[in-house]
């Protein structure tokens, strides 16, 4: 097998052509796979756990095809990146069909609530939440932000399409937020593995910088 | 600050080539997809939608060529709607590269089709298309056209638009077709009845001549997205001009 220096792992669940043109688009040099085997994903130096439909077909579809051990595996040993479902499948539960995720992180996985939401000047907001919202990136108490926010304007718009988002309990975990019409969270980190609800891949430049860090991150 | 509206140029494409319909008649060659997909994309547009109106069979197919290189060049959202019969055609479109695929006729001919797509791939890839006339002999304000405007189908377009959305539809594209191509401006009233009515975004199209137009879409019509096509296409704004329009005017918009 030839070397592989991005997966992304494929359970069946729609469409992996954008996410995988994106990575081919900022690192044209390296070798990006889509994959439904376990052992290119072990094989891996960088791992993309992506994901859209609903979490409980994810999750079926993942095991079915004897996927999970790897994905978990990857989360804690190579840089590995999660996507729209694939952030929200690294929690314990979702209310989306009470499903169990694969328990990485404590916390659930949320659905905005319809009668919440109304806007600043009472507008009906809509669910999904779908479009270009503002990504605010949490700092340290140094004042650093995580190394995949790099070279991205805080407040810089990304493109988002969810009706879920998740409620991590360790709030360390959190690396970004987003407002719909309250606080949620859009990113978490933790050492080697980096997770967003917005899609980076169709989120233009903002989006492809992020990539452009993931493919070239050194997690201590 | 929270979510941005969104502006979305539509590019009718035929034969492989984008024009632009008066009224859904005279076709005008307005350039090469990709082309015009790169220049929008720096622009800034929100998203693209393609919308296949090739009347020949035989070069439906062009199409999936055309969302393939625009999908490996753009990276915002792609929605492509024209000659979407069946679920399998959604899944072509979504492997060309479609992030979202836009249903018209065949949800009126088939709703269950909407359905067992939502099913499948999720109801954040199925957009219903809802082509709406202002009529006078039904019991409702506004009835839903099929084959292009051509066909009446007896449906109230706010009924049909809450059903479609029950059945699946993540986001409605709700065209006024007494509006499209006379440069006028949205049909407010119509958009806002169903804005009003579903939890999903609604793209509102059909009608707009000049920026304030896309103002009053969203103010006056609830529009979550505003779509044009000749605006855009003849060079008469850029997208960023309509943005910096719409910012001035209290719009939250990506810029």
């Amino acid at each position: 097998m030839s070397k592989i220096d991005i997966a992304v792992v494929d359970y069946g669940m729609g469409n992996l052509r954008s996410v995988s043109k994106a990575l081919e688009h900022v690192a044209p040099s390296k070798t990006v796979v889509v994959t439904s085997n376990p052992d290119e994903i072990i094989q891996a130096a960088r791992v993309v756990f992506p994901g859209q439909g609903a979490m409980p077909d994810c999750i079926r579809e993942l095991d079915a095809r004897g996927l999970r051990e790897a994905v978990v595996a990857a989360s804690k040993t190579k840089p590995f990146l999660g996507i729209c479902i694939g952030l929200q499948m690294l929690f314990e539960h979702s209310e989306e069909g009470d499903a169990d995720g694969l328990g990485l992180f404590k916390g659930n996985v949320k659905r905005f609530v319809t009668e919440a939401m109304v806007g600043h000047d009472g507008e009906k907001l809509k669910v999904p939440h779908m479009g270009w919202n503002q990504v605010y990136q949490v700092h340290d108490t140094h004042g650093a932000s995580h190394p995949l926010w790099n070279g991205i304007e805080d407040g810089a718009r990304f493109y988002y399409v969810h009706s879920y988002y998740v409620q991590p309990d360790d709030e360390s975990v959190i690396a970004g937020y987003s407002h719909y019409p309250n606080k949620f969270t859009c990113a978490i980190a933790q050492k080697n593995l980096f997770a967003v609800q917005f899609h980076p891949e169709k989120s233009a430049n903002a989006g492809l910088q992020l990539l452009s860090n993931f493919v070239n991150w050194s997690p201590e | 600050m929270g979510l941005a509206k969104r502006i979305i140029p539509c590019l009718d494409v035929t034969d492989g080539r984008v024009v632009k319909g008066i009224n859904f008649l005279e076709l005008r060659d307005a350039g090469d997809p990709v082309e015009i997909a790169k220049r929008y994309d720096d622009q800034g547009a929100d998203e693209l939608t393609f919308l296949d109106i090739t009347a020949s069979s035989d070069n439906r197919g062009l199409i999936l060529n055309i969302i393939e290189q625009v999908a490996s060049q753009v990276f915002i959202p792609l929605t492509v709607g024209g000659g979407v019969r069946e679920v399998e055609d959604v899944r072509r479109l979504l492997n060309a590269g479609a992030d979202k695929v836009s249903i018209n006729t065949t949800a009126v001919l088939n709703p269950q089709m909407v359905k067992a797509a939502a099913d499948r791939f999720g109801s954040q890839c199925i957009v219903v298309a809802i082509d709406a006339k202002k009529v006078e002999n039904q019991p409702f304000e506004w009835e839903v056209f099929t084959h292009g405007g051509r066909k009446a189908t007896g449906l109230d377009a706010v009924k049909w638009a809450e059903y479609m959305v029950s059945l699946g539809a993540g986001e409605l594209l709700v065209t006024s077709m007494d509006r499209d191509g006379t440069k006028i401006g949205f049909n407010n009233p119509l958009n806002k009845a169903i804005s009003d009515a579903v939890e999903v975004p609604l793209i509102a199209s059909g009608g707009v001549g000049n920026l304030q137009h896309l103002v009053d879409g969203v103010r006056e019509g609830g529009a979550d997205a505003v779509l044009a096509a000749s605006i855009f296409h003849y060079g008469e704004y850029t997208v960023r001009q309509a943005k910096e329009y719409m910012a001035q005017h209290g719009i939250e918009v990506r810029l």
